[in-house]
């Protein structure tokens, strides 16, 4: 019998409760349940990354997913989790074409999957020493513009100031983040009356709330 | 089974399950009522193609350790990463600002624009 390969058993050990979690997640009616379960599920993709040799990524997944997303939508949950609203039942009816659309398009996404021969064969020898690369400063450079991965045999003779990085991406998500911070900040501001949509508050804007 | 544990990994495994994390997104946003559960189902929907990006950038997993995509495939997982918690940032306050003025999470009941 060949030896125990520890990488797969770890990758089944984080893609069970991964998926588990994930189903989970779909079949609970309980808000509350259903956001623990998600921290479970990402907490595992982290795991799935750090497999993968993306270590910056993982810590990246358990830092902005598990640590600030998930908390605003758990805050979100305690805000409107409140007698009936705590577990909200669907019908039948929704439940079986709902069921029919994920069927249909796992069964795609997995004819796909099996479809290559070459996904399924991992490294050749199950004991080959695979060199760990640090991702971390090729992330970054590349996100300055500069690939130290790849390199570009254009770039030599390219003129100055042309580079085949993610510099632009980067500045356009990074005015995005702002664009978002002070549109959420506007939307969830406190409102001194709820459910009463006046004339001063419709027409004022941002002037009439306080506190 | 036992294939499983002895034999190394590929990139297919990997699309398996974001394969199942996607799938059940899709039926998590169908079937919810809650607003906050149909916007779980869209983060196990990133989720699923994060996985993807991250499995063809990996040279642990490609024959011969070379990865297609190399790098970019952590790359583009960074950005929907941001993406998602931008998404999500938004839509927890258009939640809760539905909450404010209905005193409801349930999505059937925000037919106000319904023609």
């Amino acid at each position: 019998m060949a030896p125990i390969n520890w990488h797969s058993v770890f990758f089944l050990l984080f893609a069970l409760i991964t998926c588990g979690s994930a189903v989970a997640v779909v079949v609970s009616a309980n808000i509350v349940r259903m956001a623990f379960y998600l921290v479970i599920s990402l907490g595992a993709v982290a795991g799935l990354f750090f497999l993968a040799g993306a270590e910056f990524l993982g810590a990246l997944q358990l830092m902005v997913y598990v640590g600030g997303t998930m908390v605003l939508l758990i805050f979100g949950v305690m805000l409107t989790a409140r007698g009936p609203l705590v577990s909200m039942q669907t019908g039948g009816g929704q439940w079986v074409l709902a069921t029919l659309v994920g069927v249909a398009l796992l069964a795609v996404l997995l004819r796909t999957a099996f479809s290559v021969d070459a996904w399924w064969h991992g490294p050749e020898t199950a004991d080959q020493v695979v060199t760990a690369k640090d991702t971390t400063t090729p992330l970054g450079l590349a996100l300055l513009g500069l690939r130290v991965d790849r390199p570009d045999p254009q770039q030599a003779t390219a003129p100055q100031g042309v580079l085949s990085g993610y510099l632009l991406p980067f500045e356009i998500i990074s005015v995005h983040l702002l664009v978002v911070l002070i549109g959420a900040a506007y939307l969830a501001r406190a409102k001194k009356r709820v459910g009463k949509p006046t004339g001063e508050n419709a027409a004022g804007g941002g002037g009439v709330s306080d506190e | 089974m036992m294939d499983l544990l002895t034999q190394p990994v590929g990139v297919a495994h990997y699309l398996v399950v974001g394969a199942i994390l996607f799938a059940s997104g899709v039926v998590c946003m169908a079937a919810k009522r809650n607003a906050l559960g149909v916007l779980m189902g869209i983060e196990l929907v990133l989720n699923g193609a994060n996985l993807n990006f991250v499995a063809f950038g990996s040279s642990y997993l490609a024959p011969g350790g070379q990865s297609t995509i190399g790098l970019d495939g952590q790359l583009m997982a960074m950005f929907v990463i941001v993406l998602a918690a931008a998404e999500a940032a938004v839509a927890l306050a258009i939640a809760l600002c539905y909450y404010n003025s209905h005193a409801s999470i349930d999505v059937d009941r925000a037919n106000e624009l319904k023609g």
